[in-house]
């Protein structure tokens, strides 16, 4: 097993979870596949789904639910 | 009660060009910033500058009470929301005017009525203005929404009067598919909103969107003309001109006219702007909502009467009666806006925040490019794309068009990726050069267009992750 990051793709917003009064996508500890969606970037009020990029299990997320991040920022370390 | 001290609730082009404003009426201004905004130009500009907390806009430019303190902290006499954040927010508006300061803008009750779709529809019914014909309120019944469609003609459109955003339309174009897609309609409604009340409107197919702008002072309105702004990409203007290119005398008249009357009925006060649409085959135009601020496109109203709306939108919020009659209110040649963006036309409108770093502006008679741009300036990515507007103004459209074409061809922004390449595509159309458009024209335009809009346009500034 080794840790990653996941870095944001963009500058902007980050969002834990589909819209305010919905569960976060993904909690620390989940394990998840490459494909799935671990959240949101809002550029310029378009938002973009950010993906885990790997199949593996979430150790913790780096950014909280509607933090202002910069492209290339780690949002969450994942064990692969 | 003349305005002496002027906060700006707003960030971007606006502020700048409401900063301008003020500064010609010998109005000191009050800029509040976002952390993301602390380098703008507008903050540049300003007189006072006051930090209103984190990028995120629900933190900062929409936090009522952080700029009710500001204003009041820095001995401001009114608040001017610009457009989008707090400008229709009436719950803002009357805390701004409990506080004893002055909102520059509507009275609450006129941004309430007017944010009302039902109530607005009432109200425009009343005062003679037509409206898309459908129905009043919701329709629980598949009776009552036939009997309905049966006097409004085909094709409809069934609406869930819950939905919003586009979600749960269908267009029925005969009686027969109506019968079909009715009871659809109403379990879709139901299961995805919980509501199956239904509203059903008559389907302007190929309508232009045309708005008229109006100035009250809570007792007189006048109009200042109509816009047309039927170039959209996903219901967000991209072109806006003046005069329309598609109104008879005669129609333009009516229309003008019917504005009024809505507006003198509501007694409106400020700069405020009634969007119609518009059949050109018919000569039928039907209103749709009114915006009871300033727009972004205000610009080519300007160009062509001569107003300042902004200038006078203070004036009256300061308590001045309307300076200008109705008769002194005169069209002058034609002006053309684009919008120019962050985003790369190419690449399916990519945001495209990052640092400008070089700009070139085009100049000369009649051009104006309102904007937040300066060499060096990051763009954030925080708020929307709109980087500034390039407006002209000539004699006639084709000299507009002409004018406009030159324009662009000045304008550099470099380090990102702007709208320049689009409206350059569409100045040189054939249907664009005759006018010849409508509200659903530019999307498929753009699928076929979409290879011409690729142009040797800087590299993005947005990293990708490594």
């Amino acid at each position: 097993m080794a840790t990653q990051q996941i870095f944001s793709p963009l500058p902007g917003i980050f969002y834990r979870k589909p819209s305010p009064d919905k569960p976060f996508y993904k909690n620390d500890g989940d394990v998840v596949t490459e494909s799935d969606t671990i959240g949101l970037i809002e550029v310029m009020k378009s938002f973009n789904e950010v993906k885990a990029g790997a199949a593996g299990k979430i150790v913790r997320f780096l950014a909280e639910n509607e933090d202002a991040v910069m492209a290339g920022q780690p949002i969450a370390e994942i064990d692969v | 009660m003349a305005i002496k001290k002027l906060l700006i609730a707003n960030r971007g082009e606006i502020a700048v060009r409401i900063i301008r404003a003020a500064r010609d009426l010998g109005i000191a201004t009050v800029q509040v910033y976002s952390k993301a905004d602390k380098d703008s130009l507008a903050v540049r500009l300003a007189d006072e500058t006051v930090d209103i907390g984190p990028p995120q806009a629900s933190k900062s430019y929409l936090n009522q009470a952080t700029i009710l303190a500001a204003a009041q902290g820095a001995g401001a006499d009114a608040i001017h929301p610009g457009y989008g954040f707090l400008a229709e927010n009436a719950e803002f508006a009357a805390a701004v005017e409990a506080a004893g300061l002055i909102f520059v803008g509507p009275t609450a009750q006129s941004i309430r009525l007017m944010g009302d779709k039902v109530a607005a529809r009432e109200a425009a019914a009343s005062a003679g203005v037509p409206t898309v014909p459908g129905s009043q309120g919701r329709l629980e019944s598949a009776d009552a929404a036939f009997a309905l469609v049966e006097k409004t003609g085909f094709p409809v459109m069934i609406k869930a009067a819950a939905g919003g955003g586009g979600r749960g339309i269908r267009i029925a174009r005969s009686a027969e598919e109506f019968h079909h897609l009715m009871p659809q309609a109403q379990a879709e409604a139901l299961a995805a909103f919980g509501d199956g009340g239904l509203y059903v409107e008559k389907l302007i197919e190929g309508a232009r969107h045309i708005e008229v702008q109006v100035l009250g002072d809570g007792r007189d309105v006048i109009h200042c003309f109509e816009r047309e702004c039927s170039l959209q990409r996903r219901r967000q203007k991209v072109w806006e001109e003046a005069p329309s290119p598609s109104l008879t005398h005669a129609v333009r008249e009516k229309l003008c006219t019917s504005a009024v009357a809505l507006a003198k009925a509501v007694n409106y006060r400020g700069a405020g702007t009634l969007e119609y649409l518009y059949d050109d085959r018919t000569g039928d135009f039907y209103f749709l909502e009114m915006n009871t601020r300033i727009q972004v496109e205000h610009p080519v109203t300007e160009m062509v009467t001569g107003i300042d709306l902004v200038h006078e939108m203070i004036r009256i919020a300061g308590g001045e009666p309307l300076r200008i009659r109705q008769n002194e209110v005169r069209v002058s040649g034609h002006s053309i806006e684009v919008r120019i963006n962050a985003e790369d036309p190419a690449r399916n409108f990519l945001p495209n925040p990052g640092t400008v770093s070089a700009l070139s502006v085009p100049g000369g008679d009649g051009v104006r490019f309102d904007s937040m741009l300066y060499a060096g300036y990051t763009v954030p990515p925080f708020y929307d794309s709109l980087l500034g507007k390039l407006i002209v103004h000539d004699k006639d459209r084709p000299s507009a068009m002409r004018k406009l074409e030159r324009a662009l061809a000045e304008l550099s922004v470099e380090g990102i990726f702007t709208t320049k390449p689009l409206h350059q595509a569409l100045a040189r159309d054939a249907d664009v050069k005759a006018g010849r458009f409508h509200t659903a024209w530019l999307e498929p335009w753009l699928e076929s267009h979409a290879a011409g809009l690729a142009t040797a346009q800087p590299l993005s500034a947005v990293k990708v992750a490594p």
